[in-house]
């Protein structure tokens, strides 16, 4: 009897054993001398970890009890390896070209690289796995206490060894996963290791098989009588069952962490897919071809209650096989070993970055200001997390007791994995797919699960009686396995069929609904065109085909006109005679040149990438693209201000352009009127002064009167010189103000003589002379001048009978002011906003004037910062003039 | 054969030196001020020769040519025309009127009178 002691100590040999193989292989990468390492064969062998010790021994036990059943968990790796090979090459291809480091990574990456994606699957898979290795630990327990059974002296303590186990498998995966920090290069170590244990599982198992057919069962053809005689032979099949959890298989050995780690990450080359697609299967056939005859044996041959599962150990064991049971023992090890270091190892990575670290960055602030530590960090999250996974599995086994049967805790989980199948498959087939679907397709699937299966699953007490017979909150059609009132069907049916298209269902509606951001149309891109984009070799490579789709592009990019002179100049240029030139690398280096000049070099380089390919979108390109964008944003808001600041300026233009027209228009005006108050009186003058050269015999009386006129008019003519003058210079601002300081009513009492001085037309002017008693600060002479004008107006053209003038002062809000208002008819109510006017007249009656006194007074009025302006509402004509605030300096 | 002359002008003192001259000229003169009946009293008087001032209290000189030159009876009425003005514009729309001669102001007296002696002249032929 082989004692715990020696079993212990093969194991610590064989680990170590393993341990210098994943160090030398390590060593041997690291020299480059690697080649073996790279064969397809240690590839194909690595994809063995899909083979757990659930595997191992598990599907004995499963054929055990549900006959031949257990084939669907070979059957559905078998069908993708050879159906959907095209499939697992485009998942490669992506993870290589994309540098994934995980499946989280992978969907996060592929959704616009969304970590709350990436955070979702990772819970995912690890509320997945964890079960699935304390599965591993359990069997390695099992397998403990069956030899321990045999040698109570050494008896180890209840789960200890579990414990001992987890422990130096997390040391194992410690060692090897987190040697170097980049998860994309590839851990040779590990994979040389786990390729050994492929090897000396499937020996293994071989060899317990060839013992039980030739050695218990006495040759094959007794062998297959016996697998007739018992139940398992009856080829029994539920479809249903059979079709989920073939299903089951395919999908979780697609969306397994583990799997992807040694399938997509682990690959060195997309060429050993060929010979896995065909090796493979092989190497499931072998471990498979003995598990019915050991059943139907281990049935036959061991006490009634043994345990099924343990078969592969027991059978060699009761048989007295020692070195039998112990190779058994070592590949049933191995199995769950290498499952558990790889399944850490991808686990550890995804929690690792997607959850330690955006923490740990969060935690020190800004992520710009890390420094270069942040390797230690990685390696250091890595390690705990390796150590965190592990633990959670030993935990989950103590809890869970370790009771229920193997292959249903492997099946739970591996429906659970399945729920990330429609984001993944959609993300590299369906560019509609967005980020929203994912993750509502992700959470409906999830929930289902956990409702439907794992926890009923836990067993009794997680979910309450009376929600499993009645329904969540008393809804029958809410009871976890009969959802929407389908009753009757296997509860794993029944769950991975709601969870699996209900989460189809709601991933294709949310993505349809929702709208992708830019970097997740791009990444959409990337994925699903990934043949197009990492073919070939280097620099731009493409067909007519892809020709027309530039010329869509540059129309959008450089106008319709201009992209097709472009397009047809190069196609002429090259010599075809075909509309659109061929893409070649000399016309698309041009091509991205013209473009880059409307939306940045980086942009057009991804834009052309984008149709043509050869090369992929990075996410320096992609910052470049961004940069530029802002450029190009601020850079066109420089231009809208600009452009709005020439139709400001456009807009000044116009209105001083009108401004001049007007002016120009109101200078003809005025040059026509002065012309005509010039030549009136010159006309008169010439006129008489002919007259009294030319005619003889003229009486004195005659020459006289004669006289008299061409002196008067000369007269008129240099009163309008002078107020043209006058004006000019006020208008001009040419004036110099005279300020000086006087009596308002000193002011108006020289005014009036001033005003009625040589007139023949008597104007009675009424004052009171009190309230006129008031200091001002001025131009007295200008001031003054503005009223003579007023006062003379009013006494030439009051045409009253007995004209009169009453000029009165006023407090107006804080101004002063002087009303002159006569009882004449006053002006006409159209005429009155025209008397400011220059050459304004407004009877037909001459005066003398020339129309400019009102508008000499205004501009003296505004030059003294007054006004003077007609005082609607009285009887006769009247002015107001406001003396400006400030003007008098104190009420006497 | 009758020398009877409308003047319509408003500057008195310009009205005043014409009337000297045509009337020693041996011609009628009636003076008249305003420019918004004077095409009724033209038509009322009828006179053998017009003289006209472009600038007038109430109507214009050149609005009354036009209603002239629309009516039967001063369709061919001599017009002389005397501006202020004096801008070639003025000469262009008056003779687009259908003026007889135009004189721009100050003229001499001696052009005055040979141009109401043509004028005269011209309509006396048969």
């Amino acid at each position: 009897m082989t004692s715990l002691n020696v079993l212990v100590a093969v194991c610590m040999t064989y680990v170590i054993l393993l341990f210098g193989v994943a160090f030398a292989a390590d060593r041997l990468s690291s020299t480059g001398r690697t080649t073996w390492l790279r064969s397809p064969l240690v590839y194909t062998l690595s994809l063995s970890i899909y083979c757990t010790a659930w595997t191992f021994y598990g599907a004995v036990g499963y054929a055990a009890r549900s006959g031949l059943e257990f084939v669907t968990i070979y059957l559905g790796p078998t069908l993708v390896m050879i159906g959907w090979w095209w499939g697992l090459r485009k998942l490669v291809r992506v993870g290589r070209s994309q540098r994934v480091t995980s499946i989280a990574d992978l969907i996060s990456s592929r959704y616009g690289k969304s970590n709350t994606l990436a955070v979702c699957v990772t819970l995912l898979a690890v509320i997945g796995v964890t079960p699935y290795i304390a599965l591993q630990l359990q069997s390695i327990t099992l397998s403990f206490d069956i030899f321990a059974e045999a040698d109570p002296v050494s008896r180890p303590g209840e789960g200890s060894s579990a414990f001992w186990v987890a422990g130096g498998l997390a040391v194992f995966a410690i060692l090897f996963g987190t040697r170097n920090l980049d998860a994309n290069e590839r851990h040779h170590g590990v994979v040389t290791a786990v390729a050994i244990e492929a090897v000396v599982k499937l020996v293994a198992l071989l060899a317990v098989g060839i013992f039980v057919v030739w050695g218990i069962a006495g040759g094959l053809g007794d062998t297959l009588s016996r697998i007739d005689a018992s139940e398992i032979g009856v080829w029994q099949v539920d479809h249903g069952r059979w079709a989920t959890i073939t299903f089951l298989a395919a999908a979780a050995f697609v969306c397994l962490p583990r799997m992807f780690q040694v399938m997509v990450v682990e690959n060195d080359d997309e060429r050993h897919l060929r010979t896995a697609a065909w090796a493979f299967p092989l190497y499931l056939m072998l471990m498979s071809l003995f598990v019915v005859p050991i059943a139907v044996v281990g049935l036959e041959i061991m006490p009634k209650g043994a345990n099924p599962d343990m078969f592969v150990l027991t059978i060699p064991l009761a048989q007295g096989q020692e070195t039998l049971a112990m190779l058994s023992f070592l590949g049933g090890f191995s199995s769950a070993t290498s499952m558990v270091i790889v399944a850490a190892m991808a686990l550890s990575t995804m929690v690792s970055n997607h959850i330690v670290m955006p923490i740990w960055l969060n935690a020190q602030g800004s992520g710009a200001s890390v420094s270069g530590d942040v390797r230690s960090v990685v390696l250091y999250a890595r390690r705990v997390s390796i150590a965190a996974v592990l633990a959670l599995g030993y935990f989950y086994y103590r809890l869970s007791g370790g009771g229920a049967a193997l292959a249903s805790i492997g099946l739970i989980a591996f429906a659970g994995i399945a729920q990330i199948l429609p984001a993944l498959v959609g993300g590299l087939f369906w560019r509609g797919a967005t980020r929203t679907g994912a993750l509502v397709g992700l959470t409906v699937g999830f929930v289902l699960w956990l409702y439907t299966l794992l926890l009923p699953g836990m067993g009794a007490g997680v979910i309450a009686p009376s929600v499993m017979e009645d329904g969540l909150f008393g809804f029958s059609w809410l009871r976890p396995q009969a959802l929407f009132g389908i009753d009757g069907l296997d509860p794993m049916v029944h769950s991975v069929m709601w969870s699996l298209s209900l989460n189809t269902a709601a991933f294709c509606i949310a993505s349809l609904l929702s709208f992708p951001s830019p970097l997740e149309r791009l990444q959409g891109a990337q994925f699903v065109n990934v043949f197009d984009h990492s073919a070939g070799p280097r620099g731009w490579t493409g067909s007519v085909a892809q020709s027309e789709d530039l010329m869509i592009m540059s129309q959008r990019i450089m106008g319709a006109r201009e992209a097709q002179e472009f397009f047809h100049s190069e196609a002429v240029a090259q010599g075809s005679r075909a509309y659109l030139p061929e893409p070649n690398p000399a016309f698309l280096e041009r091509l991205e040149r013209e473009l880059s000049g409307s939306v940045g070099a980086a942009t057009a380089h991804a834009m052309i990438g984008q149709i043509v390919g050869g090369s992929s979108v990075s996410v320096e390109d992609l910052l470049a693209v961004a940069d530029e964008s802002a450029q190009l944003l601020e850079y066109s808001s420089r231009l809208e201000a600009k452009s709005a600041e020439l139709s400001r300026t456009a807009r000044k233009l116009r209105e001083a352009n009108e401004k001049l027209t007007q002016i120009s228009l109101q200078k003809d005006a005025f040059l026509s009127q002065i012309s005509h108050e010039l030549r009136t009186p010159m006309t008169s003058i010439r006129a008489f002064s002919e007259i009294l050269r030319d005619t003889d015999g003229l009486e004195p009386v005659e020459k006289t009167r004669y006289a008299t006129i061409i002196h008067d008019e000369a007269l008129r003519l240099t009163r309008l010189l002078d107020d043209l003058l006058d004006l000019s210079v006020l208008e001009n601002g040419q004036v110099t103000l005279n300020m000086g300081q006087g009596r308002l009513v000193d002011i108006l009492d020289r005014a009036v003589a001033t005003a009625l001085t040589g007139t023949d037309r008597a104007l009675r002017v009424r004052r009171h002379r009190g309230a006129e008693r008031i200091a001002l600060r001025t131009d007295l002479d200008r001031l003054s001048q503005v009223f003579i004008n007023l006062i003379s107006n009013a006494q030439k053209y009051c045409d009253a009978a007995d004209p009169e003038l009453t000029i009165t002062v006023h407090d107006v809000g804080g101004r002063i002011v002087v009303d002159l208002i006569d009882n004449g008819g006053g002006i006409p109510l159209d005429a009155r906003k025209m008397v400011f006017e220059k050459f304004a007249r407004v009877s037909a009656e001459k005066a003398g004037g020339a129309g400019l006194g009102l508008a000499i007074c205004r501009e003296i009025m505004q030059r003294l910062g007054g006004d003077v302006s007609y005082l609607s509402g009285q009887e006769g004509g009247a002015f107001r003039v406001s003396l400006p605030v400030g003007m008098e300096i104190a009420a006497q | 054969m009758s020398r009877r002359l409308l003047l319509i002008e408003d500057e008195p003192n310009i009205a005043e030196a014409i009337r000297f001259l045509l009337t020693r000229d041996g011609w009628q003169v009636e003076t008249h001020e305003d420019g918004a009946d004077a095409v009724e009293k033209i038509t009322a008087a009828a006179p053998d020769l017009v003289i006209l001032d472009v600038m007038l209290p109430g109507k214009s000189g050149m609005d009354i040519l036009r209603e002239l030159r629309e009516r039967v009876a001063t369709r061919d009425l001599p017009v002389l025309m005397l501006t202020a003005r004096g801008q070639s514009r003025d000469r262009d729309m008056a003779e687009k009127a259908g003026v007889s001669r135009f004189m721009t102001k100050p003229f001499s007296n001696a052009e005055v009178l040979t141009a109401v002696r043509d004028l005269h002249a011209q309509a006396s032929r048969p």
